[in-house]
């Protein structure tokens, strides 16, 4: 199987300005997902990846348009598949970087078989879903992430579904690396996004973004100072879980497998709970926190190693071919019963 | 391998000859039938017959013992001429049980030879196939076939004393049993199957010891039971010189995609989703690693045609393949591919529906799914291989076109020529046509969407290609610049330019077989699985003399572009069909001839004599 054709001969230095498409930005002004393109240009040279070996597969929604902003290879697709169709590529093309960008709606109601069984192969592909709990390009229906009761377009008198958490559905999947980041923070988004695409495996980050016509403010909690401080839980490795006002600090202890909310001063200081990204068993309990109970955990939730899919496969393909040598169609035909006629 | 056909000795018994005949195995799904089945489809290949088979199970993996849905049975028709069919009627029925005699004895001729193993006649198995007297008690079966009611199960137990394997071992050998009395009373050489049972049990000699000796019991049974009085020959068929092997078409789709990625040298992503009676090739090319295809179980079938779009995306061939209920599911990923103009070829082995229908049985059903069966205009190229063989070859077509117009290509096989097996002439690979693979690699002039002149072909570029970094996707392009569009007369012109480039496609179909009279009465139109029976039927009219000719589509679209001329040389144009009649619309509508179709859908292949009979109907009723 002959090698990618380009290979570029010492590595290119990269600023935002390469990763920008000379497309024009459609999304409506004001929307969350203009600072979210932004960190992820501003990232990508960080990666220190040749701009040509990386492609943006996304699927359907005001989120899968994030492709033709981004000045690399790029597939904008059918609704939901994205993961299957990053899948394939990354089989056929273990060379490439490969980022998956989707919706709340994409990614976890038309899209939610994809969604599972990429992060559950650990396929090496990093995940966005950028999270404003509403259907924006149809106009505004709630989506599988909105609250029970919420009153939209095709839900008058309230939804009467009960929301998914994505990361913990991710988690679920058997994720090997599950973050989340808030889209008004961009020194917090680029840094998650960083981590994501440098994990061997699928990388999954939740972005929770602003839908300014929809669902304007449904991460109020996160974005108004005050309640900030109250409401977000920022993960820090190797640290206690603390939040909360200075002076006032509040920390989270486990009682079992029970979360609680403490005030920090009333404790010892080794009751907390102190973060750890290899506990995939904690990584469960930190995705189902939520408001109002409990702060929203901001950061990476988890992070551990698992066998990658197509690195498995390839391996596979390897030793086969080292085994029994190369395939050969001429042989493969005359082998096994055959009979001479004439 | 070997050159050698063994001609058995036929001890002191007169031997008759026989231009061909037709046999079949029935019994109970855990019988063997299949295995009994194919084995003796290799003794008769081996003595040089032509064959056509047609195996046909149960889609329950273990039905109930000895009831009628459990029965599963393996037919083939052997000769020494060309032999195009599997066969109507039955020459030779040999039923393991009553209810394999229930479900098949309607198929046997009359005066035909009728093989029972009456061990298995017994009340519990009678009830089941609901049978309230024993039909081996009165005379009504001796009266009207040639019985003969052998004692299978005793007579192998027998054969099989001494040997250290249980009571449940030894029973299973009795299909064994079976194939050798029957290989002896049709003269075919039991060495390829010695061999195949060394091999097949290789990791355990006593299997290999009970086996032989089952079947070696059988024949010699055959040789020395008195009630045996005379055995059959059949010569060696006329048959094209070379070498030979059996092939099943799924095995010859998997194969014939192979050789197109060996002759690439591109990576090969087969995505499936295991469904009946497409999961065979998806086994087969897993066991291929060695030949750079890589396969992916994919979790539905909609991921299926994803993942192979993703790699035809990444400059790899995408290859899946399903059968009806999956095909339907892969309609908006197979529209991504139109739009994207990305190269893909899907497999569709029909079986009967709608819905789950019956999994296991044949139909031609999809054709107009195939053609028309997703939204807004939607042209892909559709191909269907005639035999088993050919499904080899079309395999390999598919990726060509594919490749050259960077096109979808649907390839409709069904779940006859599937499992069927036929000899087929294995071909040297290296005389198969050039696939021409251009990757874009200059970005002088690059835009996604600008076409190459021949093909209307939009430029292939391999991720990873400096300077050509460009997004597609499902949103309309502007033609060349594949920046979004939503210009209305740019959409006419793309609708227009992917319809263009599939009748383009036509420049590669080569000039039409006519098979008779190039001019005359009646001309038969079929296309796929057919094949086999419409010749047998059009030949058998032909050698009345009638004025009667056949053609075989493999290019369903775009149609040959001779074809319009050729209808038009016959009074009356006849489409058979296991569909309600729709080539038969397609030909009507596309060439306002006055075509009449001839259709049955029972989840069979139709019948010589049914096509005939409608032949010679036609005939008639235009005097």
């Amino acid at each position: 199987m002959s090698e990618p054709t380009g290979i570029t001969e010492a590595p290119r230095k990269y600023t935002k300005k390469d990763f920008e498409s000379d497309q024009d930005v459609r999304w409506c002004p004001g929307c969350g997902d203009y600072a979210i393109l932004s960190a992820v240009q501003k990232m990508m040279p960080d990666l220190g990846i040749p701009r040509e070996n990386i492609v943006f597969i996304s699927g359907i929604g005001c989120s899968s348009r994030f492709p033709y902003y981004m000045n690399t290879y790029g597939f904008h697709t059918i609704h939901g598949r994205a993961p299957a169709i990053a899948t394939g590529l990354r089989l056929a093309r273990p060379d490439l970087t490969v980022f998956v960008v989707t919706g709340d709606g994409d990614g976890l109601s038309i899209g939610g078989n994809h969604l599972l069984h990429v992060l559950r192969r650990n396929v090496k592909v990093t995940i966005l879903l950028f999270n404003n709990r509403i259907y924006g390009l149809t106009k505004g229906q709630y989506s599988p992430t909105s609250e029970l009761g919420k009153v939209t377009k095709s839900s008058p008198t309230g939804s009467a579904d009960r929301p998914v958490s994505p990361c913990a559905f991710a988690l679920g999947a058997g994720a090997t690396f599950v973050a989340r980041t808030v889209d008004r923070n961009v020194a917090h988004m680029e840094e998650t996004v960083r981590r994501a695409a440098q994990h061997h495996g699928a990388g999954f980050v939740e972005i929770l973004q602003n839908c300014n016509v929809y669902n304007d403010l449904a991460w109020n909690v996160l974005y108004d100072r005050e309640s900030k401080s109250m409401h977000e839980l920022r993960l820090e490795q190797g640290k206690p879980l603390l939040f909360g006002p200075v002076d006032d600090r509040r920390g989270l202890v486990l009682e079992g497998a029970t979360p609680r909310v403490v005030r920090a001063k009333e404790v010892p200081e080794s009751a907390l709970w102190v973060h750890d990204e290899a506990d995939q068993w904690k990584a469960h309990v930190l995705a189902q926190l939520s408001n109002p109970d409990f702060p929203i955990p901001v950061g990476v939730l988890m992070d551990v190693e698992a066998p990658v899919y197509e690195e498995v496969l390839m391996e596979q393909e390897r030793r086969a071919i080292s085994e029994r040598g190369p395939g050969d169609v001429a042989k493969l035909l005359v082998s096994g019963d055959t009979w001479k006629i004439g | 391998m070997s050159d050698a056909v063994a001609s058995p000795a036929t001890v002191g018994k007169p031997r008759r000859q026989l231009d061909r005949a037709v046999v079949r195995f029935a019994g109970d799904s855990g019988d063997g039938m299949q295995v009994t089945g194919e084995q003796f489809a290799t003794e008769a290949a081996w003595a040089g017959a032509d064959l056509v088979t047609l195996p046909n199970f149960p889609a329950e993996i273990r039905a109930p013992a000895g009831t009628l849905f459990g029965v599963s049975s393996y037919q083939l028709q052997f000769g020494s001429r060309r032999v195009y069919t599997p066969g109507d009627r039955l020459d030779c029925l040999v039923a393991m049980n009553p209810a394999a005699l229930k479900v098949h004895l309607r198929d046997l001729k009359d005066g035909g030879l009728l093989i029972v193993n009456t061990a298995t006649f017994e009340k519990k198995n009678l009830d089941r196939a609901g049978y309230t007297t024993n039909p081996l008690e009165d005379s009504t079966l001796e009266d009207r076939y040639r019985l003969h009611k052998v004692e299978i199960t005793r007579l192998t137990m027998d054969a099989l004393q001494g040997l250290a394997l249980n009571v449940k071992e030894k029973e299973r050998c009795k299909n064994f049993f079976a194939l050798g009395l029957v290989s002896w009373i049709y003269t075919r050489p039991i060495e390829p199957t010695v061999a195949w049972i060394a091999r097949r049990f290789a990791k355990n000699p006593a299997f290999v010891e009970a086996n032989t000796r089952a079947l070696k019991a059988g024949y010699h049974y055959g040789e020395t039971a008195e009630i045996f009085s005379e055995c059959y020959g059949i010569e060696p068929a006329e048959m094209p010189p070379g070498l030979y092997r059996s092939i099943t078409g799924n095995r010859a789709l998997a194969w014939g995609l192979l050789a197109a990625a060996e002759r690439t040298d591109l990576t090969l992503v087969y995505g499936a989703y295991p469904i009946t009676p497409a999961s065979d090739i998806l086994h087969e090319i897993a066991l291929h690693k060695r030949f750079g295809v890589r396969t992916i179980q994919a979790e539905d079938e909609i991921a299926a045609v994803g993942t192979i779009i993703g790699a035809a995306f990444g400059g790899a061939i995408g290859v899946c393949a399903s059968s009806g209920p999956g095909i339907a599911l892969k309609a908006e990923g197979i529209n991504l591919a139109v739009m994207a103009e990305l190269p893909i070829v899907v497999f569709d082995i029909q079986r009967a529906g709608p819905s789950t229908g019956l999994p296991t049985k044949t139909e031609q059903a999809d054709l107009l799914m195939a053609l028309y069966g997703r939204n807004s205009e939607s042209p892909v190229v559709v191909l269907a291989p005639m035999t088993p063989g050919d499904c080899f070859f079309i395999a390999y077509e598919a990726i060509r076109i594919a490749l050259k117009y960077m096109i979808p290509v649907i390839v409709l096989s069904d779940g006859y020529l599937a499992s069927g097996a036929e000899p087929w002439l294995i071909p040297d690979p290296k005389t198969l046509p050039d696939i021409e693979v251009k990757f874009r690699t200059n970005p002088e002039g690059f835009a996604p969407y600008v076409r190459d002149e021949a093909t209307l072909a939009r430029p292939w570029v391999r991720p990873g290609t400096p300077d050509l970094e460009h997004r597609i996707g499902g949103l309309e392009k502007e033609n060349i610049t594949g920046t979004v569009s939503y210009d209305p007369d740019n959409h006419d012109l793309m609708v227009r330019l992917r319809a263009e480039k599939v009748r383009r496609v036509a420049q590669e179909i080569p000039p039409t077989t006519v098979n008779g009279p190039a001019a005359g009465d009646l001309l038969v139109v079929g296309w796929g699985s057919t094949y086999g029976t419409i010749t047998a039927a059009v030949e058998e009219v032909q050698q009345e003399g009638k004025a009667v000719a056949s053609v075989h589509l493999r290019h369903l679209n775009p149609l040959p572009p001779d074809l319009g001329q050729i209808l038009r040389q016959y009074e009356r144009i006849l489409v058979p069909e296991i569909n309600s009649g729709q080539l038969v619309r397609i030909l009507r509508a596309e060439y306002l001839v006055d075509a009449v179709g001839f259709n049955r859908v029972r989840g069979l292949p139709l019948s010589t004599q049914e096509v005939r009979e409608t032949i010679e109907h036609l005939l008639k009723e235009k005097r």
